[in-house]
């Protein structure tokens, strides 16, 4: 198994009346419920708690992208990922990821990226997400009915910057570059792994299984109400007569740990509930720009029931019965993880475990609890798998170190 | 009576409704898209010989992946022109309708001579944000749309009442609402404004320009700022009309556009 402790990075300070205040958390949040000295603190706790995370042993430390996001700070992950390069040592910096249809031109994503994995000394998973209606055509103004096609393109010209090694001309209809040839360029070989964010779109299933991406389902509404779109992936990946590696699947779940189910509810459901039912507030209109959806998978109608889930009110009952968060003691939390890892069949998972409004002292506590008593009993669950290493990184077995502060002065020029 | 037939351009196949006696005129339908039985089709037809090619994407019309911007549809709409064998016919465009007539007298100034043009797209005004279509709920388009949005929604309501719960419904639902909506974005989305205030004083074409007087999509300023663009150009507003002045004022429609003839 590979745990990446994830943070979304959520505006802890929503007020208590957001909902009835307020159209959206996303695209048009109001600029006066920001503030930009307590979102210096807030950075410096996210990032403190990603340290911590790695200095557990989680297997990696996960960021995003977002744009004009309440429950996401993170319009440019890379920037967060270069400050864990240098304070972070063991776990994998996953990046899930660079919207490339954004990037103009996208080979911005090639470059950062190769940054990165040379940064991180080949600690680096990438992700290239089609990204939400939301971030990707109201907050960036991509034409929906385009976006695909200006991702398909973004992606061929990123990897072939990574692979060919030689300058190229690129001849795009979105992208026009005579001397394609980056530098730095990657450290891993052919290049990072790459995990594929995705929420149903069916084209998105084979595009993973065409390149040997992993395929994440990054839903907030949990493994139980996963399975349905989980399970048309496997039966892709069955049609297509390749492997089924756990490990070609990611999964994000919420997740609470206390000492026991009931130190859990008092400790984190006011943090359940801020991000539940204040964070995911979205405005319909936002929510799915006419065109970003391919007629193909409108038509499995499997989409539907993930478009426009409602989270409203929901109890603490409500969202541990109906799987939305995993929460409890190490025991039951061990439990609804087997349950996750065997029902879904995937290898890859992300641990939301900086939710909502969450103060440090309690989300450190949850993590410690996560890495110390309950992820020692799930690392082992694919032995049959363990040498499947296409998804994950391969650092390099010797990687620098940031030197001690203050030593500079002492050094001497050898003679 | 409107029939229609199948004709394939380059970029795709487009089912054109036709019918009527009279002048040929050639009328581009709006982002909501044309059915044959569309009151004011009918209402041309009984003095045009009136051609509506569905833009790809909409109605009985194919997909296209060959159309990615307004010079593409542009020049697709002048091949739909051709095939039809039509000859300086009266052209009518409604919103992106309007919009696509107007780059079509502007790119080819000497072939197109008398245009209607209906509460065009395709200008910007920084003091007059149009609305962003793309983010309306469907219970919201009436109050956008029309002069009377009570008599609106039971216009709208006709058309696409269902079950937006019932899949037999709602999928379908969002299959047309993505193939319309995803082909008119590539012209209106996210500001439905494609340049041509550089290219509009190339228009030669005798232009009437309709405007509903109660217009929300594009108000007053935006009748007034076509009419100072385009050289040989009158403006005709009509009152107790919206968006769909077509629709909700029909007669007055049909008299303004008859000033051309």
């Amino acid at each position: 198994m590979k745990f990446t402790w994830f943070n979304l990075m959520p505006w802890p300070d929503l007020p208590d009346d957001f909902r009835e205040t307020n159209r959206s958390v996303w695209v048009d949040i109001d600029q006066a419920l920001f503030d930009p000295a307590r979102c210096h603190e807030v950075y410096a706790d996210y990032l403190d708690l990603l340290e911590y995370a790695d200095q557990l042993g989680y297997d990696g430390v996960g960021i995003n992208e977002h744009h004009q996001n309440g429950y996401g700070l993170m319009p440019s992950p890379n920037i967060m990922a270069a400050t864990l390069a240098r304070r972070t040592s063991k776990a994998a910096v996953v990046v899930l990821g660079n919207s490339i249809a954004l990037y103009n031109p996208p080979l911005r994503v090639a470059e950062e990226f190769a940054m990165l994995d040379i940064l991180t000394g080949g600690r680096f998973v990438g992700g290239f997400p089609v990204g939400t209606s939301m971030d990707t055509n109201f907050c960036y103004g991509t034409i929906p009915g385009l976006t695909r096609e200006k991702y398909a393109e973004a992606h061929e010209l990123i990897i072939r910057a990574w692979t060919e090694k030689k300058p190229f001309a690129f001849n795009g209809r979105y992208t026009k570059l005579r001397h394609v040839n980056i530098w730095p360029n990657v450290l891993q070989t052919p290049h990072p792994p790459i995990h594929i964010p995705g929420g149903g779109s069916v084209e998105t299933y084979d595009f993973c299984v065409d390149n040997t991406y992993s395929y994440s389902y990054l839903s907030f509404s949990g493994y139980l109400r996963a399975k349905a779109l989980m399970d048309g992936y496997w039966k892709r990946v069955a049609e297509r007569g390749v492997d089924n590696s756990p490990y070609r699947a990611g999964f994000a779940q919420t997740v609470f740990v206390a000492e026991t189910d009931e130190e859990a509810e008092r400790l984190y459901s006011e943090h359940a509930f801020y991000f539940y039912n204040r964070c995911l507030h979205v405005y319909p209109g936002f929510a799915d720009a006419p065109g970003y959806r391919t007629i193909k998978t409108i038509q499995t109608g499997a989409l539907n029931q993930y478009m426009r889930p409602t989270y409203t009110n929901l109890t603490w009952k409500d969202l541990v019965d109906g799987g939305y968060i995993i929460a409890g003691s190490p025991e039951t939390v061990r439990q609804r993880f087997e349950e996750l890892i065997k029902g879904l069949h995937v290898g890859n998972i992300f641990l939301l475990m900086h939710v909502g409004n969450m103060p440090k002292d309690k989300c450190a506590y949850s993590t410690r609890l996560f890495a110390e008593k309950v992820m020692p009993h799930l690392q082992n669950m694919w032995p049959e798998y363990a040498d499947d290493g296409r998804f994950w990184c391969k650092p390099l077995a010797h990687r620098a170190t940031p030197a001690p502060l203050g030593a500079a002065p002492q050094m001497v020029p050898a003679k | 009576m409107i029939t229609s037939r199948k004709i394939e351009t380059r970029a795709a196949t487009v089912n054109v409704l036709e019918g009527g006696e009279g002048p040929d005129l050639l009328f581009l339908h709006s982002a909501g898209g044309i059915t044959a039985e569309n009151p004011f089709l009918n209402a041309l037809a009984k003095s045009y010989h009136v051609y509506a090619p569905q833009l790809p994407g909409y109605g009985d019309s194919g997909d296209s992946d060959n159309i990615h911007d307004m010079l593409e549809v542009t020049l697709h709409t002048f091949d739909v022109l051709e095939l039809l064998g039509l000859n300086k016919p009266l052209l009518v465009g409604h919103s992106l309708g309007g919009m696509i007539a107007a780059e079509m007298a502007a790119i080819a100034p000497n072939d197109i001579d008398r245009m209607a043009l209906i509460c065009p797209a395709g200008i910007w005004l920084d003091a007059h944000p149009v609305p962003d279509i793309f983010t309306l709920l469907p219970r919201q388009f009436p109050e956008y749309m029309f002069h009377d949005a009570e008599a609106g929604r039971a216009m709208m309501a006709a058309g696409q009442g269902g079950n937006m719960n019932d899949p037999a419904f709602l999928i379908p639902f969002l299959v047309t609402n993505a193939r319309q909506l995803g082909m008119a974005g590539k012209f209106l989305f996210p500001i439905p404004e494609r340049g041509l205030k550089d290219r509009i004083h190339r228009i030669k074409a005798r232009t009437v320009l309709v405007w509903g007087a109660s217009d929300k999509l594009f108000p007053a300023p935006y009748a007034h700022a076509w009419k100072d663009s385009i050289a040989k150009s009158e403006l005709v507003i009509i009152p107790e009309a919206g968006h769909m002045v077509p629709v909700e004022k029909t007669d007055a429609t049909l008299a303004a556009i008859a000033r051309l003839r």
